[in-house]
């Protein structure tokens, strides 16, 4: 399995894109991962799950408009180099 | 006339250098980085020892100074990034050797082999701290510690190979459990220094019942994966200069 540093960055590309797009009121509170479910315990270990509630809602904020350019420079870069 | 002009330019060279010193400390800073690369001869020597032969060292933990760890010129025991470094370089050009002699050797797969060890390290120090992460362990391991460690096991890559070069496939496999079992060692030691006891200075009642399991089902996956890895990165070194020495004196039957 070879790899490049084009492969490293399209992984993360798609990763970031994948857990962008979770929406949050048709998905995640159905599946009661919403927002209002993670912050159980106020203790000062949280628990895996508020961990990764915290980290998927995290990453859609921050992430969101760098994802945007980011995107879009790989869609115009796909267009004219294929 | 050319006074003038030399100055000028020394002086742009110099607000050049700052501008990019400036950038460069908002990403890492370079002190941080300055620490792991202060090392000197017998440093490395005794880390190179400990690492191909762990079993008698007898004091694994990292001396502090007031609150900051010691540099690793005065503990044998911290992590550095000088080792890590030269065995990678190392370790592709030991790749390139492997492949000219077994007559495979092009420009691109040298840096293919290149980019793909660096991109299992990236993939096992983004694993690392997604674990550490999500088990919420309040350890002291920065990035570059994450780096230091899983950069160890090009050392032992590189006296698999070696080996491997040498002896045939049964010193390829020898040295391969070898260094696995040294690694390996190592690794659980080291990491049980800085991941396990951070448990015990906050006094949980309830929830350490599970805490403890997940901290040692980490360090023992990662001491799992190197020997993985180390298999993946140089088997296909050496696997085709056997079957190349076979099909070569079939041939010359």
């Amino acid at each position: 399995m070879a790899f490049t540093l084009y492969t490293l960055i399209q992984t993360a590309i798609l990763c970031t894109n994948a857990v962008a797009v979770l929406h949050e009121e048709r998905f995640l509170s159905k599946i009661g991962w919403g927002v209002d479910q993670g912050v159980g315990g106020f203790g000062d270990d949280p628990g895996v799950k508020a961990q990764v509630l915290n980290l998927i809602r995290s990453v859609r904020t921050v992430m969101r408009v760098p994802l945007i350019i980011v995107n879009s420079a790989c869609i115009v870069l796909l267009l004219l180099f294929g | 006339m050319a006074n003038a002009a030399m100055m000028y330019g020394s002086s742009l060279a110099n607000q050049g250098k700052d501008m990019v010193n400036k950038e460069i400390s908002r990403f890492m800073s370079v002190n941080k980085l300055k620490y792991f690369f202060a090392v000197d001869t017998r440093y490395v020597l005794k880390k190179l020892m400990i690492l191909m032969f762990p079993y008698t060292h007898q004091d694994w933990e990292v001396r502090y100074h007031r609150d900051t760890p010691l540099p690793p010129r005065q503990d044998v025991n911290a992590p550095d990034l000088y080792i890590p470094t030269m065995a990678f370089i190392t370790y592709i050009l030991l790749a390139g050797m492997a492949l000219g002699i077994q007559k495979r050797f092009s420009p691109e797969v040298l840096g293919l082999c290149a980019s793909t060890a660096l991109v299992w390290v990236v993939i096992e120090v983004l694993v690392m701290l997604l674990s550490l992460y999500l088990l919420t362990v309040h350890s002291d391991l920065s990035t570059f510690d994450l780096i230091a460690y899983s950069g160890y096991k090009y050392v032992g890559m590189i006296f698999t190979v070696l080996c491997g070069l040498l002896f045939g496939s049964d010193g390829y496999f020898v040295a391969l459990a070898w260094s696995s079992c040294a690694l390996m060692f190592f690794i659980v030691r080291s990491l049980k220094m800085k991941i396990l006891p951070s448990l015990s200075s906050d006094s949980m009642g309830t929830g350490s019942s599970a805490k403890p399991q997940f901290r040692l089902y980490i360090t023992v996956a990662t001491a799992v994966f190197q020997p993985i890895i180390i298999y993946w990165l140089t088997s296909h070194l050496i696997r085709s200069s056997e079957s190349s020495c076979l099909t070569t004196g079939a041939k010359a039957e």
